[in-house]
């Protein structure tokens, strides 16, 4: 395995602070990592211009890269292109669901605008039971990717990550 | 130094961040859990914003200016947000009928700028107006559910709307800065008023008629609340310098 695939490896393993089952590789944030030149590189784009958990991934991938054998590696933050749920992998939709998280629709390819105001938001389907009665509690929950649900028909309380 | 897009850019890191600084002090004080909630989501995603304005203006300036040095060690008067943001929260109608005519706002600029030509402030807005979106959306929710709710929670959304609509003009204020720079809001006030005025119908509340329309924000000339709130902000900082987490 050359640098950049154990450096890769290595980032790999580093998990979302706030979305403990998905790992920072599964959220689609780790833009470029890159073992080759001077100093090895890892570049993040963030989530949300100001979420509060990108400090700390910063620091758990410096932390795993020096436990791979890369003390002195450079975590880079790049803003654009800007990061969007629909770079969630499949694999990372299905861990959400497992954690009682209803991930984001995936929007259709191409530009799609915003719809100008969100009054009554698409309705995401209930993680435990699959439920399409649901109704939302709150547009805000208790980190910036996502919002407060409720299911009808098994009554239990949801979160869903935010299209973003 | 590109001086216009120094000043450009300040702009808008000083309406975020002052809007930003307002909306945290509410954390706690909002009338149910999920909405202190709310306001405090939105807060971050308003400081989030002002803290990569900021850094980048400190860039283009390149007299080593960081995000902190340009938030904390100005004094007012060199502050260019608007007077709209730093309207104090006297109610929580007027929270929410700011963060509307607000939110409003930097949704079609931010929506310009991420189609502008200026690649960095491109990739902010970018990400930005998404947040913004929900924050507008939220706004709205809340002006049609109070507008158009019981006598009190109507007189009180009118209060507001009234007091804090001659603001809004200075959003729309050309000048020599927006017009050097990025996307000029100038021309954003019919779009404006074509999502403000709709929700203010639905909430069957009173668009007010334009009148008065105090400036100065743009060129560091305060309303009176304006010297308290960098006060609260600035005084950690200027107490213990250099101070972090």
């Amino acid at each position: 395995m050359n640098a950049t695939a154990r450096l890769r490896a290595a980032v790999a393993t580093v998990r979302d602070p706030e979305i403990r089952v998905l790992t920072v590789e599964e959220l689609g944030i780790v833009r470029d990592v890159d073992a080759e030149g001077s100093r090895p590189t890892v570049t993040v784009t963030p989530t949300y211009v100001g979420c509060p958990a990108m400090d700390l991934i910063r620091s758990d991938i410096a932390a795993a890269a020096r436990d791979a054998g890369f003390p002195d590696v450079e975590v880079r933050t790049v803003l654009s292109p800007a990061w969007t749920t629909d770079w969630l992998s499949d694999e990372a939709r299905a861990k959400l669901v497992g954690a009682g998280i209803t991930p984001p629709a995936c929007r259709a390819e191409g530009r799609v605008l915003l719809p100008l105001m969100v009054l009554s938001p698409p309705k995401p389907r209930c993680p435990r039971c699959g439920a399409a009665d649901t109704d939302e509690v709150s547009r805000f929950g208790s980190t910036a990717c996502k919002s407060l649900w409720r299911c009808n028909s098994c009554r239990e309380p949801f979160e869903q990550m935010k299209e973003h | 130094m590109n001086e216009k897009a120094v000043a450009y850019v300040l702009r808008l890191g000083d309406d975020a961040l002052v809007a930003a600084q307002r909306m945290a002090a509410l954390a706690t004080w909002a009338p149910q859990l999920e909405e202190d909630v709310a306001l405090a989501n939105i807060a971050l995603d308003l400081l989030g914003q002002a803290r990569a304005l900021l850094t980048y203006a400190g860039e283009l300036e390149g007299q080593g200016r960081d995000e902190d040095l340009l938030a904390y060690r100005r004094d007012e008067h060199e502050f260019t947000s608007a007077l709209l943001v730093e309207q104090p929260d006297t109610d929580f109608a007027a929270t929410m009928v700011k963060l509307l005519f607000f939110s409003a706002y930097q949704r079609l600029l931010y929506e310009e700028l991420s189609a502008g030509d200026d690649e960095t402030l491109a990739a902010i807005a970018a990400k930005s107006v998404k947040e913004v979106a929900y924050h507008l959306s939220h706004a709205c929710a809340w002006t049609v559910r109070l507008g158009d709710g019981t006598e009190e929670s109507k007189r009180r959304m009118q209060t507001a709307v009234d007091e804090l609509w001659p603001y809004t003009h200075e959003l729309f204020a050309s000048d020599s800065v927006w017009r050097g720079y990025g996307f000029d809001p100038a021309g954003l006030r019919e779009r404006w008023l074509g999502i403000v005025e709709p929700v203010l119908a639905e909430a069957t509340l009173e668009r007010p008629v334009d009148d008065w329309a105090p400036t100065g924000g743009r060129d560091g000339l305060h309303t009176e609340h304006f010297g308290y709130l960098v006060g609260e902000m600035q005084s950690l900082h200027r107490a213990h310098e250099g101070v972090s987490w």
